[in-house]
């Protein structure tokens, strides 16, 4: 199982290296929505007050991520799934493609931090938490949106809208909690306040990472 | 935790569960069920005049209105358990596929949209005439916001596949999934997020914290009992109506 997984993994980055116009195009996506902030912002006179350098933030990592998660499976044609599906077990793909996603979305999420806080300023006050719980971001935002891209994939055609309408619902409760958390670290609010929504947060990855493993194998059954 | 608190979500969660298995079995039944039909109607229009006749305490603000809770809450507590339903009979098809539980969770699915939009509507009005506005960032309405989100991403996926083998399947799997992700958190987050206009709302939102007295009381677990027993009556008659025309297209 985990020389399976370990094998997906290099796959997946492999693939991705070699077409690495799909990996410069979300590097160029968030720097682009950056930078249009930016601007907008400039116009009076420098940085967004905190809330709003805070939505912003997230909003962008949002559409990064469903960006950067969507073309995962629909890449995939259905003849390759095939040969797959005779080699390893379906456990071993979802677990891969989790790990990968999570690896990718995180390295997103910490470069759009970067160019934010270069563009934007930088009024977080409590850094360590929230590069944690952007990195919790990460990892929710992976775990929820591989199975859903797994079923887009599913139905063809219009995939790409099809996976923003059925993974926004599911994410809204997450995004609270990330909000909530990260505007306690951009007002150094006392750590104690964030602890239940992290403890939430982990839950709720537990929740959604253990159904897309027992849920996978049924997907891929067709 | 105190033990009544323990006692107290233990039978909640057995109420709960023996819901959902009488449910399934009311909506699956064949023969005319005149002695829980009759029942419904009786609770439904019983708790509705009832409620609309006894005296309420009279409390700031609400006043009157309060009577809305006879219907209102009972509406999202049928929703829940019709979409508890419909989540049941969705893993039952991923373990035996077939044709008529897909429809039994469709129509499931079906009936929780309709009693959620019914709780959304009687909400808002309630809303409009206590706190002054239609809607408002209430975590519990930010929830049922995003549950009906959910259960139309559900019809639309549905409506995105040909095949219907497919279909079924596909649409099971994210009926699961989205219910694990969301629908237990629509508990928890109320809970985490401090002050709401909702009654109770700090610390523990159940719903000892409303001021029901003896005899509201009273109305409101018949409303209650009511409107689910409605919920399985209404998805009872569209799957039959499904399952019915399923046939006449196969012959």
């Amino acid at each position: 199982m985990l020389r399976e997984i370990s094998t997906l993994l290099a796959k997946d980055f492999r693939l991705e290296w070699r077409q690495r116009a799909a990996l410069g195009g979300l590097l160029l996506y968030v720097g682009s929505t950056v930078f249009v902030c930016f601007l907008s912002f400039s116009l009076r006179g420098g940085t967004p007050p905190p809330p709003a350098w805070n939505a912003l933030l997230w909003i962008i990592l949002l559409f990064a991520a469903l960006n950067a998660v969507a073309k995962g499976f629909m890449q995939e044609s259905p003849g390759q799934r095939l040969y797959y599906y005779t080699l390893v077990r379906p456990q071993a793909v979802i677990l891969a493609k989790m790990l990968y996603n999570t690896l990718l979305l995180m390295v997103v999420a910490l470069l759009g931090l970067f160019l934010y806080t270069v563009f934007l300023g930088n009024p977080i006050q409590d850094l360590p938490l929230f590069v944690a719980n952007l990195l919790l971001g990460a990892v929710g935002f992976a775990t929820t949106l591989t199975l859903v891209s797994g079923i887009a994939a599913k139905a063809g055609g219009n995939g790409a809208t099809l996976m923003a309408i059925l993974s926004f619902p599911l994410m809204v409760p997450m995004l609270l909690l990330l909000i909530k958390v990260s505007k306690n670290a951009l007002d150094g609010l006392d750590r104690g306040l964030s602890q239940q929504s992290i403890l939430t947060l982990l839950a709720l990855n537990m929740i959604v990472g253990a159904t897309s493993y027992l849920l996978f194998p049924f997907l891929w059954r067709g | 935790m105190s033990t009544a608190a323990i006692i107290g979500s233990v039978s909640g969660l057995a109420l709960t569960v023996a819901g959902v298995w009488g449910g399934q079995r009311l909506i699956e039944q064949r023969s005319p069920g005149q002695i829980w039909k009759g029942l419904t109607v009786l609770l439904l229009l019983g708790a509705s005049a009832v409620g609309l006749l006894i005296p309420v305490p009279p409390l700031p603000i609400v006043n009157e209105s309060i009577r809305n809770l006879f219907f209102h809450v009972p509406m999202w507590f049928s929703m829940i358990m019709v979409l508890l339903v419909s989540v049941w009979y969705s893993i039952r098809y991923l373990r035996e596929p077939s044709a008529r539980l897909d429809v039994l969770a469709h129509e499931s699915a079906k009936t929780g949209i309709v009693l959620g939009l019914l709780g959304l509507a009687t909400g808002s009005v309630w809303a409009k005439f206590t706190w002054g506005a239609w809607w408002t960032p209430d975590p519990r309405l930010n929830g049922a916001a995003v549950a009906m989100l959910i259960y139309g991403a559900y019809l639309v996926l549905r409506g995105s596949f040909r095949d219907e083998q497919q279909r079924a399947r596909v649409s099971a799997i994210y009926n699961i999934f989205a219910f694990a992700a969301v629908i237990p958190l629509l508990f928890v987050l109320p809970r985490l997020s401090g002050p709401s206009l909702h009654p109770g709302q700090t610390g523990n939102p159940g719903f000892n914290q409303y001021d029901l007295d003896n005899t509201m009381r009273q109305v409101f677990y018949p409303a209650v009992i009511g409107w689910i027993l409605f919920a399985f009556w209404v998805t009872q008659v569209s799957s039959r109506f499904v399952l019915l025309k399923l046939k006449h297209d196969e012959n």
